[in-house]
């Protein structure tokens, strides 16, 4: 008997891990479809629209372009770290969405299936570490290509990661306080209606949006591919679908990071006047899935409006600005937390 | 010194005040700016020409692929008189002349015609200046774009490609162009 629950159990994890995989590759595929779509409108242009209608075959068209390219490898490459990079970068993007809980519960034959890879107790600490394993592909992509432009790039993106990651972790420090749990599930319980962490963290939000860009190597932070400085970037000696694995990862982080918005700070499947028990349980994705799209939007909104920061401008940003205000933070929700909750 | 233009500006490299240097009230203004392009491109949609289905009237005083033209009786115009390739400042143009043959007056419209007719579309400017030396009305710049080619060879356009056939479908319209001609010569009289 508990060997049969052990197997349905397990095979309904398999199923609910290949389906969120596959979701988080469509969505991380249109996301190149839908950056280029609004970078168009936003630019008075129509965006690429000759592959189907309005385009909507372009991300397949890239895949194909991006597979059947010459694989072209530098002779004086680390051959092993070079090829290894591109993949542990993808791996690394792949695991965080784990911890994610999209929804309460699907009824399926009879059975509640949690909407949620693994409810680990310390979802929160999960995400940070994965994140900042995300800079390993990137550090050994840079290193292994054996190219200055390559190493300078990935030191830039290395050094702005782990700046970055202080003042993300002391502003989910603050949350944490607040709900007094790590696990994304209890969080998003919290959350239910109205009642979003936003509104009792809204600098702590500030600062964790700011952090999630720059994690995500994305305008105005993305540092690393100055092309102007560094030529492409710490990718700049790949080619192939091992540089279609970097950019394409590059998406599944936006992907997640919006997700961890969403959860974290403003509801995750909760909506007021919606259950996130609706339609079998569907509505809970839903919402949350609307949630992320519209924080990728958002993403995709401020990378086609502010240029580069420098990379002076941006260490000052992290480590005199924001830092300082995430300590700050901390000490205002501990003060908040006296005064009001007990 | 006396600045030579009006454009001149003294740069003035002051520190920001507290409030530049937040950063946030001229990101969300630039922001704003973005989102109303999106909304008007979503809802208006953009201007975007799309080229292959979708082309755009040239104007009537495009100068492009000059065309030799025939008379309502499909007889070609040119006599060969060679004021054209007087006219010509690029020297793209060269002629043999030839005399037209008993027989052949439903081919020639004057007595003497081009046997060869060459244009060298590398040496041509697209001036126009040859179909204003034109005395027959014969030769016209059309709003055809010469199309780009690998070879130099082939771009010296023969009477192949420069005379228009003699179907009405294959006639190609000028009418415009002289029109403009015209209006032309009037103001400059």
């Amino acid at each position: 008997m508990l060997l049969l629950f052990a197997t349905s159990l397990l095979i309904e994890k398999a199923i609910l891990v290949l389906v969120l995989f596959a979701i988080t590759l469509g969505i991380a595929a249109y996301a190149t479809l839908g950056e280029r779509k609004v970078a168009a409108a936003m630019q008075d242009r129509l965006g690429p629209d000759r592959t189907g209608p309005f385009g909507i075959l372009q991300p397949i068209a890239d895949g194909v372009k991006f597979f059947m390219k010459e694989d072209f490898m530098p002779n004086s490459a680390e051959r092993w770290l070079y090829i290894l990079a591109p993949g542990a970068f993808m791996f690394v993007a792949c695991m965080t969405s784990a911890v994610i809980p999209w929804g309460t519960e699907l009824t399926l034959f009879g059975r509640p299936i949690a909407l949620q890879v693994a409810d680990l107790d310390i979802g929160i600490l999960y995400i940070l570490s994965f994140t900042s394993l995300g800079v390993y592909g990137v550090m050994v992509g840079g290193w292994a290509s054996n190219n200055k432009y390559s190493l300078y790039s990935a030191i830039r993106a290395s050094a702005q990661m782990i700046s970055y990651e202080l003042a993300m972790g002391l502003a989910l420090i603050a949350v944490v306080m607040v709900s007094g749990t790590l696990s994304l599930r209890e969080m998003a319980e919290q959350q239910a209606g109205l009642n979003w962490n936003v509104w009792y963290q809204p600098l702590g939000f500030f600062i964790f949006f700011i952090c999630a860009l720059a994690e995500c190597n994305r305008a105005p932070f993305d540092m690393a591919e100055c092309e102007t400085e560094l030529i492409g970037g710490y990718h700049t000696e790949y080619s192939s679908m091992k540089l279609g694995f970097f950019l394409f990862a590059e998406y599944i982080n936006m992907f997640i990071a919006c997700a961890v918005i969403a959860t974290v700070y403003f509801g995750g499947y909760n909506f007021p006047g919606v259950d996130p028990s609706w339609l079998g349980g569907l509505m809970g994705p839903i919402v949350m899935f609307a949630k992320t799209f519209f924080f990728i939007f958002v993403f995709m909104w401020i990378r086609w409006t502010l240029p580069r920061f420098r990379y002076d401008q941006l260490m000052h940003l992290g480590w005199k600005s924001l830092v300082p205000l995430a300590l700050v933070n901390m000490l205002l929700t501990g003060i908040g937390i006296l005064l009001f909750d007990k | 010194m006396q600045p030579l233009t009006h454009r001149s500006r003294v740069v003035v490299n002051k520190k920001m005040t507290f409030w530049e240097r937040l950063y946030l009230p001229a990101v969300f203004k630039g922001m704003g700016v973005t989102l109303k392009h999106f909304f008007r491109t979503l809802f208006r949609g953009s201007n975007t020409v799309r080229y292959p289905e979708q082309q755009r009237p040239f104007a009537p005083i495009w100068r492009g692929w000059h065309v030799l033209k025939r008379d309502e009786e499909g007889r070609e115009r040119c006599t060969a008189c060679g004021l054209c390739a007087v006219a010509c400042p690029a020297e793209a143009i060269t002629m043999v002349a030839a005399e037209r043959q008993p027989g052949e007056e439903h081919l020639y419209r004057e007595e003497k015609y081009a046997a060869v007719y060459e244009i060298n579309m590398l040496r041509c400017i697209f001036c126009g200046l040859c179909e204003e030396a034109c005395p027959k009305e014969a030769i016209f710049l059309t709003d055809r774009i010469v199309p780009a080619d690998y070879v130099r060879q082939n771009f010296i356009f023969g009477k192949d490609l420069l005379v228009e056939g003699v179907e009405p479908g294959q006639r190609i319209d000028v009418s415009k162009r002289q029109k403009h001609l015209t209006e032309k010569a009037i103001a400059h009289s």
